[in-house]
């Protein structure tokens, strides 16, 4: 017989690990809860496919949201991306590892500032530069783009290290042997083994980009319009939401937990991508 | 028998501890309008002062807020600062507490000191574009509006353009001390807020050839104005007839009217 507090201690951890998936359920349901009644009343071609918003007339069409969303996302990625992964390739394969196990932690310290700090440095420093430089409000897509894609560098750091150092060392020893240089070696051995757990922090820093709310309100201007160049402001779905929901009622309520809805399937996407990229590698 | 006792003490002991909280504090929930906050805790505070036992709470949330808590009883008074209240605040007993101008601003190198309605209409609509089109240098405007919802917002809107549309590449700050912001950063962008939180970093522009000054707005002069409303659900009238006396009372318009706003009374009828 199997000790009883032992038991005990087994099914008190099962309840709360369930409760924990169970409050993400719940949040799930009242999401869709709230905001799918929207979807079907106008239609979801009409609110996916619209960019004319004004909840107040009962015009709830999001696309300029769900663009300035791709485009805000698009340009964090081809800022964070490169960054990130330089800055990992060097840590785990150039620099020696006492010195990376007090780099890597440092940079995972910059997850912890708080966004609204990171939006406050770029409102008096990024904004202004841009406008002065380039024309335009500065509150721009580029503006959130260089904020978010900071942003995003911890997760693709930390992730991408991992994945580099579970690079089996007779890998790289076997490339070296054959006679190619290092970097040869690099571009070609070690981040092709270590590619999927790549592509796994791209996605998920990816999924941080396209949740962050409070860096990307100070910055990016929050305009209703399809922004036609990295110049000019946009507003993302999670702004949209933020900005108006302490007003809103009724309708309006409702299109922005629709608007929660889209978010909600596009982070799950994403998420689902990253699973399935981290689970190719095993 | 043992529990149905200890049901009974259970029950007994509640209603005693409830008794007791509500004898000893009198307590009142005041919720909405951001931009009457600092005045209504300036106001609650004064009167928890002079009338030691009451206790007043004061929590923001927006005109909206204000509206639904007033409805809801989740607050006995709401304030909204809206022009016109929507259909469901209908029911409500409405007091007008203050009055509050709506400044546009801009920065303070502008050379731009008046505009027309009609320009301000153009600017906002996106017909007029380019600040020399309306006396200023060759430089494109940023409009700066704020979200849709927003009692500034709406009351801004009804005052001044009903009718026509926001233009969309519009900047929206998310309150007045954002816009501000805004425009305190951008040498060439307009906005508008609450003519308290106005200082002395943004320049505000005379609206057809009115400044924007205390007695302008007392008499009505000065276009931009809004009523604040306290929104009370008729059953608990009794429960907040003192508090509601003393803000519209002398000597909380006093308060009011030291604190930067317009007092309700100065204009006559609104």
């Amino acid at each position: 017989m199997k000790n009883a507090k032992e038991v005990v201690v087994e099914k008190s951890l099962m309840l709360i690990a369930f409760s924990a998936i169970f409050m993400l359920f719940l949040i799930a349901v009242f999401i869709f809860k709230e905001g799918s009644p929207l979807i079907f009343k106008i239609g979801l071609k009409n609110f996916i496919l619209s960019a004319k918003w004004s909840p107040l007339e009962g015009q709830f069409g999001i696309l300029a949201m769900i663009i300035g969303s791709l485009w805000i996302t698009a340009g964090a990625l081809v800022i964070g991306v490169p960054l990130g992964l330089g800055c990992a390739i060097l840590l785990s394969e150039f620099l020696p590892r006492g010195i990376t196990a007090f780099l890597k932690p440092t940079i995972e310290l910059l997850a912890g500032i708080p966004s609204v700090v990171y939006g406050f440095i770029g409102v008096v420093v990024l904004v202004p530069f841009i406008r002065e430089r380039f024309g335009g409000p500065g509150l721009s897509v580029l503006a959130g783009s260089i904020i978010l894609g900071i942003m995003i560098l911890p997760t693709i750091i930390s992730i991408s290290i991992d994945a580099l150092q579970a690079v089996p060392r007779s890998y790289r020893e076997g490339s070296l042997a054959l006679g190619a240089t290092q970097w040869q070696t690099i571009s070609m051995v070690t981040l092709k083994a270590a590619r999927s757990g790549i592509l796994a922090s791209i996605i998920l820093g990816m999924g941080r980009a396209v949740g962050e709310t409070m860096a990307v309100i100070m910055v990016a201007g929050n305009a209703v319009k399809i922004p036609n160049s990295i110049f000019n402001p946009a507003r993302t779905l999670t702004t949209n939401i933020a900005l108006e929901m302490g007003f809103a009622t009724g309708d309006h309520r409702a299109a922005l937990f629709a608007t929660g809805v889209v978010l909600f399937v596009i982070i799950m996407i994403l998420n689902i991508l990253a699973n399935y990229a981290f689970g190719k590698r095993k | 028998m043992m529990e149905k006792g200890i049901f009974k003490l259970t029950i007994c002991s509640l209603a005693v501890i409830c008794a007791c909280g509500c004898a000893r504090r009198h307590s009142i929930t005041m919720a909405g309008s951001t931009a009457f906050l600092p005045f209504a805790e300036q106001l609650a505070e004064d009167y928890m002062k002079k009338f030691p036992g009451t206790n007043i709470n004061v929590q923001g949330g927006g005109s909206a807020v204000g509206i639904q808590s007033a409805l809801n009883g989740t607050a006995q008074i709401g304030m909204a600062d809206l022009i016109t209240l929507p259909e469901s605040a209908k029911d409500l007993k409405k007091f007008v507490a203050a009055n509050d101008g709506i400044c546009l601003i801009v920065h303070p190198s502008n050379k731009v000191e008046n505009l027309t309605t009609k320009q301000i209409r153009g600017i906002y609509s996106g017909e007029i574009k380019n600040w020399k089109e309306v006396g200023g240098i060759d430089k494109p405007i940023t409009v700066v509006s704020r979200e849709a919802g927003s009692g500034t917002r709406s009351s801004f809107e009804d005052l001044m353009f009903k009718g026509i549309k926001l233009a969309g590449s519009a900047i929206i700050g998310d309150s007045n001390g954002t816009v501000r912001e805004m425009v305190i950063n951008d040498p060439y962008a307009i906005g508008y807020i609450s003519h308290g939180v106005v200082n002395e970093k943004v320049k505000a522009l005379k609206v057809d050839g009115v400044p924007p000054e205390y007695d302008n707005f007392v008499c009505g002069r000065y276009k931009l104005l809004r009523p604040i409303y306290l929104l009370i659900r008729a059953e608990y009238e009794t429960q907040t007839k003192e508090i509601l006396e003393y803000i519209l009372g002398p000597e909380g318009q006093d308060t009011i009217k030291e604190q930067g706003l317009i007092p309700a009374g100065a204009c006559g009828k609104y």
